[in-house]
C-alpha cells in the first residue's frame, strides 16, 4: 500500500483501481479512528478492566495506523515533500508502537485467556453447586417424610395402626405403585403376606422362607433390589407391557420378648418381617440411594414401634394378671378371716353351750351318787360321772388348746408346794399303776426347793399327764420319776439345740425324768408324739387310745414355761424316757418358812378383803337388798344394787364379777341367766351368777343348776360365810351348796 | 361412871332378852357387826327402812283382803316380800308368822288370811317397839359416853 515516492505516474488505466484504493484507504482510516474511541468509552464504562494501559497502547497503535492510511490518502497524487515527511514519521511511529504492543500482548493474551479459563471453571461450579442444592433439598424433604413418618408410627401402639400407617406413608412418599409386608407365621418357617397398601384384603399367600432372595434381605440392614420376579415382589398379576417397577425389600427386626437383650438388639433378633416396595411400573424411575436410605431409615423405625406395642400388650397382660391374681388372694384372705370368726364364735358358742350340760350331767350324776341305790344302779352312775368326766377333761383341753394357739392363755403365777404336787401326782397314780403290777418310784433331788412360784394347777397337768402316759403304755415293770434341778452345763444336750437358758436369781430351772419299761417308740415316730391329733400307725403306738391332745398341750404348757420338753426312746420294746425342764421361780427367803394358805374350806380362812371386787346383786326386797349389801360392803366389794331384771340387764357390765341373785323373791332369775349368758358370750368376760335361796328343796338346787347358774348358797348368809363363798367362787368359778 | 356401866349393863340385858324371847335372831347379831367407823348408823337404817317397808306391805295386804274378789297370789306375793324384809333384819317372829299366813293364802283361806294378818301385825308392833326402846338405850349410852 505504500506506494514508492519517486512519483511515478501511474499507468493511466489504474485510475479505477486508484481510486477504489482510496475509498478503502479512507474507511480504513475511518474504522482505525472509530475503534479506540469505543474501546475508550467501554472501558470507561466497566470499572473493572485492568489492562488499561494496554488499551492505551493499543488506541495509540490503531490511531498511527489509521494516520498512516489517512496520510497515504495524500499520497495518491503528487505529493510535497512534508507530506512525505510526516507520511514517514507517521510509518514510523507507527512502527515503533506496533511493536510494542506486539510485544506486550505476548505477556497479556495468555492473561485475558486464563480469565476465561477461570469463568468456565466457575460456571462448572455454580453449575455443581445448584446440582447439590436440590440433592440437599430432596434430602430434607426425605427427612420431612421420614418425621412425618416416624410421627405417625410411633403415635400410635396398636399393632396393625403401626403397620397399615408405614405403608401408606411410605406410598405417599415415594410415589410406590405397591407395598407390602410379610410377617412370619407362628411356625416361623413360612412368610404370609399380611399388609398391604393398594389391596384390600390381602388374600393369605405364604412363602416359605428360606428362599435365597430372603436370606439375602434379611442377612443385611441394608435395603437390597430384588427382582420383580420373585414370589415376594409378584403381587399382582403383570399389567401388560409396561416393565414392573423396581423393588426393594429391607428386613424388620421383630422383637421376641422371651429373650430380649437391650443391648444387643436388634443385631440379634431372631425373627423378622419382609417389606417390599415396588416403584411403579412404566415409569423409569430407579431407586436412588437417598430413597433406600429412607426406606431403611423406616424400617427401624417400625422395628422399635412394633417393640413397644409388644411390650406395651405384655404390660398389660401382666397386670391383668396381677389384677386377678390380688383379687384371687383377696377373696382368700377373706375367706381364712372369715374362717377364723367362724371358728372363734364356734369355740365360744361350744365353749359355754357344752359346759352348761356338762355341769347338768356332772352335778346330777353327783346328786344321784348320794341317793339310795342299788349296786347295779350305783355302778352305772359311776360309768356315767367317769364318763363325764373325761369328757369335761377333753372340752377344757381343747379349749385351753385353742387358747394356747391364740396365744390368750396366760400361765397363773403363785407359790405352791412343789414337792407335794409330785406327791399327789403319785397318789393319783398310784391306784392305776398297781392295779396293772406295776412298781411306781419317786425320787426328788435334795436341792429341789420345797416352794416354788409358778402355774401349779397346769405343771401338775403336764406331770400327771406324762407319768399317765408312761403308765398306759407299760405292761410290766415300772415307772420311775425323777426330779431335780437341772444345771446349765446339763443344756448343752444335743436334743435341744435352741435352747439358752436365762435364769435371773430367783429363777431356777426345774427338770423331770420320767422312765418307763413300756412298749417303746419307733424313733422314727418321736417327731409327732408332740402333734396333736397325730397318730402313729404302728399299733404299739403311744397315742393309740388317747385323744392325741395330751402330749401337744403339754408341750405347750412347757413352752409357756421357757422349758423344753423330748422324749427318748431305744427302740419298740425298750421302754422311754420322757424328760421336761420348766422355769419355775423362787419365792424370797422370807416367805418359804410360811406355810402357803390354804382356802378351800368355807371358813374363817382366807383373804378377808375382796377389795374393789365388782358385784351385783340382784333383790326385789328393799330391806334385803340393803342388809346383802352391806354384807358385802363390809367385804370391801364395790356393789351395784338392782331390783329388777331389766335394771339387772342395764348396769351389768364385763367388770361385774360375781352377780348374787335372790331367786326366792318371786324375780323369775332363771330367765336373766339365760340373758345375762347371751349378753357375755366370752366366758372370760363373764361374771359368775350365784343365786341365793332361802329354799331348801333340792328342785331349787336342780333348777339353778340347769339353767347354768355358777353356784347357789343359802339364806341367811353371815358375815364370814359371805366371806368364804367369795374366796371359793374367785378360786374355783363354782359353788353349790349341799343341801 | 358408874352410869354409863348401868346403861350399858341395861342395854345388854334388853337386848338379851330380846334374843331370848325370840323376837331377834341371829341375822340381828349380824347387822350389829356390819356396823363400824366406815357405816356408824347401819343398823338403824336397815331397821327404819323395814319399819316402812313393812307398813306399807300391811296396808296393801289389808287392802287386798278387803276386796270383793281377793287376789290371793297378790297377797302372797306381799306376804313373801314381808316375810323376806323381816328374815333380813332377823325379826323373827314376823318371819314365822308370815310363813304361816303362806300356807293360809295357798287354801285361800280369807277368814284364816285376816286372823293372821292381825297376829302379822301385833308382832309388828310388838318387835317395833322392842327396836326403838333398844335404839334409844344406845343413844343414852353414847350420850353418857361422851359426856
Amino acid at each position: 500500500m505504500i506506494m514508492d515516492c519517486n512519483c511515478i505516474e501511474p499507468p493511466p488505466g489504474d485510475e479505477l483501481l486508484t481510486k477504489y484504493q482510496y475509498i478503502s484507504d479512507f474507511f480504513i482510516a475511518l474504522a482505525y479512528f472509530s475503534i479506540p474511541l469505543e474501546l475508550i468509552y467501554f472501558v470507561k464504562k466497566s470499572a473493572v478492566f485492568p489492562y488499561r494501559w494496554v488499551l492505551v497502547q493499543f488506541g495509540a497503535f490503531i490511531v498511527l495506523c489509521g494516520a498512516t492510511h489517512l496520510i497515504n490518502l495524500w499520497t495518491f497524487t503528487v505529493h510535497s515533500k512534508t507530506v512525505a515527511v510526516v507520511m514517514t514519521t507517521a510509518k514510523v511511529l507507527t512502527a515503533v508502537v506496533s511493536c510494542a504492543t506486539a510485544l506486550l500482548l505476548v505477556h497479556i493474551i495468555p492473561d485475558l485467556l486464563s480469565v476465561k479459563t477461570r469463568e468456565l471453571f466457575l460456571k462448572n461450579k455454580a453449575a455443581e453447586l445448584d446440582r447439590e442444592m436440590g440433592l440437599i433439598r430432596t434430602q430434607e424433604e426425605t427427612g420431612r417424610h421420614v418425621r412425618m413418618l416416624t410421627h405417625e408410627i410411633r403415635s400410635t401402639l396398636d399393632r396393625h395402626t403401626i403397620l397399615k400407617t408405614t405403608l401408606v406413608e411410605l406410598g405417599r412418599t415415594l410415589a410406590l405403585e405397591e407395598c407390602a409386608l410379610w410377617m412370619p407365621t407362628r411356625t416361623g418357617l413360612e412368610l404370609q403376606l399380611s399388609y398391604t397398601l393398594r389391596q384390600q384384603n390381602p388374600v393369605g399367600y405364604t412363602v416359605p422362607i428360606h428362599l435365597p432372595v430372603i436370606n439375602q434381605v434379611f442377612s443385611t440392614n441394608r435395603a437390597v433390589k430384588i427382582s420383580p420376579n420373585c414370589p415376594v415382589a409378584r403381587l399382582r398379576p403383570q399389567a401388560g407391557k409396561y416393565m414392573p417397577g423396581e423393588v426393594v425389600a429391607v428386613r424388620v427386626p421383630l422383637l421376641n420378648l422371651s429373650n430380649f437383650q437391650i443391648y444387643d438388639w436388634p443385631g440379634v433378633s431372631s425373627s423378622y418381617a419382609l417389606m417390599v416396595l415396588m416403584l411403579p411400573s412404566g415409569s423409569a424411575r430407579q431407586w436412588h440411594l437417598y430413597e433406600l436410605e429412607l426406606v431403611e431409615v423406616v424400617a427401624d423405625q417400625v422395628a422399635v414401634a412394633l417393640s413397644h406395642a409388644a411390650i406395651l400388650e405384655e404390660s398389660m397382660r401382666a397386670r391383668d394378671q396381677l389384677l386377678e391374681q390380688n383379687g384371687a388372694l383377696d377373696r382368700a384372705r377373706r375367706e381364712a378371716e372369715t374362717a377364723i370368726h367362724a371358728r372363734n364364735d364356734f369355740l365360744s358358742v361350744m365353749n359355754h353351750e357344752m359346759r352348761t350340760p356338762m355341769h347338768a350331767v356332772i352335778a346330777l350324776s353327783s346328786l344321784l351318787q348320794e341317793t339310795e341305790l342299788t349296786p347295779e344302779q350305783r355302778l352305772m352312775v359311776e360309768t356315767i360321772l367317769k364318763s363325764s368326766n373325761l369328757l369335761v377333761t377333753l372340752i377344757n383341753d381343747v379349749l385351753d388348746l385353742s387358747r394356747l394357739e391364740d396365744g390368750s392363755l396366760q400361765l397363773d403365777a403363785a407359790t405352791f408346794n412343789l414337792h407335794s404336787v409330785f406327791k399327789e401326782v403319785v397318789n393319783l397314780i398310784k391306784p392305776v399303776a398297781s392295779v396293772k403290777k406295776l412298781s411306781l418310784t419317786l425320787h426328788l433331788a435334795p436341792d429341789l426347793p420345797v416352794y416354788a412360784i409358778g402355774d401349779e394347777k397346769r405343771l401338775m397337768q403336764t406331770i400327771l399327764n406324762v407319768v399317765g402316759n408312761a403308765v398306759k403304755f407299760s405292761k410290766e415293770g415300772g415307772v420311775s420319776i425323777i426330779a431335780f434341778v437341772a444345771k446349765v452345763e446339763s443344756f448343752r444336750d444335743a436334743r435341744i439345740p435352741d435352747f439358752i437358758p436365762v435364769l435371773n436369781d430367783n429363777q431356777f430351772y426345774l427338770r423331770v425324768q420320767v422312765k418307763d419299761s413300756g412298749s417303746g417308740i419307733n424313733p422314727q415316730d418321736i417327731p409327732t408324739l408332740f402333734t396333736k391329733f397325730a397318730q402313729t400307725q404302728s399299733p404299739t403306738a403311744r397315742n393309740s387310745g388317747g385323744n392325741g391332745l395330751g402330749l401337744a398341750i403339754c408341750k405347750r404348757f412347757v413352752n409357756l414355761m421357757e422349758g423344753h420338753i423330748w422324749i427318748d426312746s431305744e427302740g419298740i420294746g425298750k421302754g422311754c424316757t420322757a424328760t421336761f425342764i420348766v422355769k419355775l421361780g423362787l419365792p424370797d427367803r422370807s416367805n418359804e418358812s410360811k406355810a402357803p394358805f390354804v382356802h378351800k374350806i368355807l371358813g374363817n380362812h382366807g383373804p378377808t378383803n375382796f377389795a374393789g371386787l365388782k358385784v351385783l346383786f340382784l333383790d326385789d326386797n328393799g330391806v334385803s337388798r340393803t342388809v346383802t349389801k352391806g354384807v358385802l360392803v363390809h367385804l370391801g366389794c364395790d356393789v351395784t344394787t338392782a331390783s329388777s331384771s331389766e335394771e339387772c340387764l342395764r348396769v351389768v357390765s364385763h367388770e361385774h364379777k360375781v352377780i348374787f341373785m335372790d331367786v326366792c323373791s318371786g324375780i323369775e332369775g332363771y330367765d336373766l341367766v339365760e340373758r345375762i349368758h347371751q349378753k357375755f358370750t366370752k366366758r372370760q368376760d363373764r361374771p359368775l351368777i350365784v343365786a341365793l335361796t332361802g329354799n331348801t328343796n333340792k328342785v331349787t338346787k336342780e333348777t339353778c343348776v340347769r339353767v347354768g347358774m355358777d353356784g347357789l348358797i343359802l339364806k341367811p348368809v353371815s358375815v364370814d360365810k359371805m366371806r368364804g363363798v367369795l374366796s371359793e367362787l374367785l378360786e374355783h368359778r363354782v359353788l353349790f351348796e349341799t343341801i | 361412871m358408874d352410869g354409863v356401866v348401868h346403861l350399858r349393863k341395861q342395854l345388854v340385858d334388853y337386848s338379851a332378852s330380846l334374843f331370848q324371847e325370840g323376837f331377834l335372831d341371829d341375822q340381828f347379831t349380824q347387822l350389829q357387826q356390819l356396823q363400824d367407823e366406815s357405816n356408824p348408823d347401819f343398823v338403824v337404817e336397815v331397821v327404819t327402812l323395814f319399819f316402812e317397808d313393812a307398813e306399807r306391805l300391811l296396808n296393801e295386804i289389808a287392802k287386798a283382803l278387803g276386796q270383793g274378789s281377793i287376789d290371793f297370789k297378790r297377797v302372797d306375793a306381799h306376804v313373801h316380800q314381808l316375810k323376806g324384809s323381816s328374815s333380813s333384819i332377823g325379826a323373827q317372829r314376823v318371819q314365822k308368822v308370815c310363813i304361816a299366813f303362806r300356807s293360809y293364802c295357798e287354801e285361800q283361806n280369807v277368814e284364816g288370811c285376816l286372823k293372821i294378818l292381825q297376829q302379822v301385825k301385833e308382832e309388828y308392833w310388838l318387835v317395833k317397839n322392842k327396836l326403838e326402846t333398844l335404839f334409844k338405850m344406845e343413844q343414852q349410852l353414847l350420850a353418857a359416853g361422851d359426856s
